[in-house]
């Protein structure tokens, strides 16, 4: 009787561990899914002048399509435009949000505090096409015209509470003994976060950057309100710019240019993909 | 005990509460002896650490936390005085050996100089660094890895480090916190040795759970119970004649 009962709870227990490892294994399957769709359709057009050369003309794709020749082109003033704005954007975010991330780690009593650390929520949760629509208004408009700058102010803004929270919570997993050992040397609280704390917290900090890189990169909404686009390289802030997630919808849109799609989507993909396991790497050894 | 005359720190009625209703330290007075080692033992939860954390203002980083009554550094009551100048003058050394973890063997050295303010020459930075390493006999374990991090080294030597931090301050008094709690037989033995020598040069005030470790280097020890400061005497008197019975009961092994 006894012995049967082991049997049975045994079995249960095996058959617990076969349902989650498939369901484990059902949720790997639409990720896998997604990168292989992308690479098939998208590797062979991975060539040297899709990354130097910009968006052809869609009358320039139709006639090579025409003539039976692969377009021509690249979405050189994609990447161009995407590292610009997010150069722009990480400049301003990575300071402001590491030290409003110090200040909410430090005070979590205080009430200002408090009421910051919820609006960082907030902001977190804010639907990107609100942002978009709300720095043309903030930007675009005053500035009478849609610009690389505009489009950095958005994904400064979607940037921001990413790098606070992550800088905060490194910093609240920090020792207590740390900074105390700090402060009881004389240090003053400035003093002893900048030489003690946020050196110790580097690494989580860092990956947090690039994990706030990797999230906005491929923001299309914002963009489209505030970078609006162009199919010339370009190197000015105060004009329209493209970024790679705006040709790919652009490429969608003009029927001569969908065959570009896939190339820019494999490119976007592998780009956040290669941010994501620099930041595991950058976690694990902080780790260590 | 006869009384001390010019004490180098003095507890006068010092209370310290976490909350409202209960009192972690209960009016404690006493008077700490210039180049002695003091030891403050008692159960867990009887209120030494919290009462040598008031004394260099580490409570004020907490708001939650009370500290009433006096506490004097050479008669200078500190409670009214800067945190940062009162823990220029009052080293600590914590339970856990705490090296910043980004800094060198010889930053670490020199970390309250960089926290202060103060810049100092290579040369006088080279001194110190020298000088307060040779002190907790450090120098000759790490003089040829001084540009490695404080964390490459053992638990012992980690430990030592933190002291030569403190003692680069060159402070009035410091306060040791279980500093050998979390080192191994040896290491600990190479504390002490090295607390009975550096106490020519600072006053040592140290809380420690092993009977054993104040009867080695203390001269005085109080004891202190649920908050109280049951008895303070010469650490000899104490161990061989407690007046109180809770002293003796904790003593001998009845109560812990």
């Amino acid at each position: 009787m006894k012995h049967l009962k082991i049997k049975k709870r045994l079995a249960q227990d095996k058959l617990m561990l076969w349902t989650v490892c498939l369901l484990a294994t059902l949720t790997a399957v639409p990720l896998i899914a997604i990168l292989g769709e992308v690479f098939f359709r998208g590797y062979d057009q991975l060539t040297w002048s899709f990354f130097t050369e910009p968006t052809p003309t869609a009358y320039k794709a139709m006639k090579a399509i025409e003539a039976g020749e692969p377009i021509p082109g690249g979405i050189a003033n994609g990447i161009i435009g995407t590292m610009i704005m997010l150069g722009m954007a990480v400049v301003f975010a990575v300071p402001i949000g590491i030290l409003c991330g110090a200040f909410l780690a430090e005070n979590d009593k205080n009430r200002f505090a408090k009421t910051v650390s919820f609006l960082t929520d907030l902001l977190q949760g804010t639907p990107s096409v609100i942002i978009g629509i709300i720095t043309y208004i903030w930007v675009v408009v005053p500035m009478k015209g849609y610009s690389a700058i505009a489009g950095s102010v958005a994904l400064f803004i979607m940037m921001l509470p990413l790098i606070i929270r992550s800088t905060e919570e490194t910093l609240k997993i920090l020792p207590a003994s740390l900074k105390e050992a700090g402060l009881a040397l004389g240090g003053n609280k400035a003093r002893v976060m900048m030489k003690v704390q946020l050196p110790a917290a580097f690494g989580g900090i860092f990956t947090g950057v690039l994990l706030a890189i990797s999230r906005v990169i491929g923001e299309t909404a914002p963009l489209m309100f505030t970078a609006l686009g162009c199919s010339l390289i370009r190197f000015s802030i105060d004009k329209p710019i493209s970024a790679v997630p705006l040709l790919i919808w652009e490429f969608f849109n003009d029927p001569n240019l969908q065959d570009l799609i896939w190339g820019a989507s494999l490119f976007l993909l592998l780009f956040v993909l290669s941010l994501n396991i620099l930041a595991k790497y950058f976690a694990k050894k902080w780790n260590q | 005990m006869e009384s001390i005359k010019t004490p180098i720190l003095e507890f006068k009625n010092t209370c310290v509460s976490y909350t409202k209703q209960t009192m972690a330290v209960k009016y404690v007075s006493a008077a700490i002896e210039r180049n002695t080692i003091t030891a403050i033992m008692g159960p867990s939860g009887c209120g030494k650490s919290t009462l040598l954390r008031a004394a260099n203002l580490m409570h004020n980083l907490y708001q939650n936390i009370h500290v009433n009554g006096e506490i004097l550094l050479n008669g200078e009551n500190i409670l009214a005085m800067e945190p940062i100048d009162v823990r220029r003058r009052v080293g600590m050394v914590f339970q856990r050996p705490a090296p910043f973890p980004t800094m060198s063997i010889y930053n670490n050295v020199l970390s309250g100089f960089t926290l202060n303010g103060i810049n100092l020459s290579k040369s006088e930075k080279d001194a110190t660094v020298e000088r307060c390493l040779k002190n907790v006999a450090l120098w000759d374990e790490v003089k040829d890895v001084l540009n490695k991090k404080g964390t490459f080294l053992s638990g012992g030597q980690q430990q030592r480090l933190c002291i030569a931090r403190a003692l680069a301050m060159k402070p009035d008094i410091l306060l040791m916190d279980e500093p050998t709690s979390a080192l191994d037989p040896i290491a600990t033995k190479h504390i002490e040795e090295l607390l009975l020598e550096l106490q020519k040069e600072v006053t040592i005030l140290i809380v420690t759970h092993n009977m054993g470790q104040a009867r080695r280097i203390s001269s005085k020890s109080m004891f202190m119970y649920l908050g109280e400061l049951v008895e303070y005497d010469y650490t000899e008197n104490m161990f061989t004649n407690p007046k109180d019975e809770r002293t003796k009961a904790y003593l001998t092994g009845k109560m812990g």
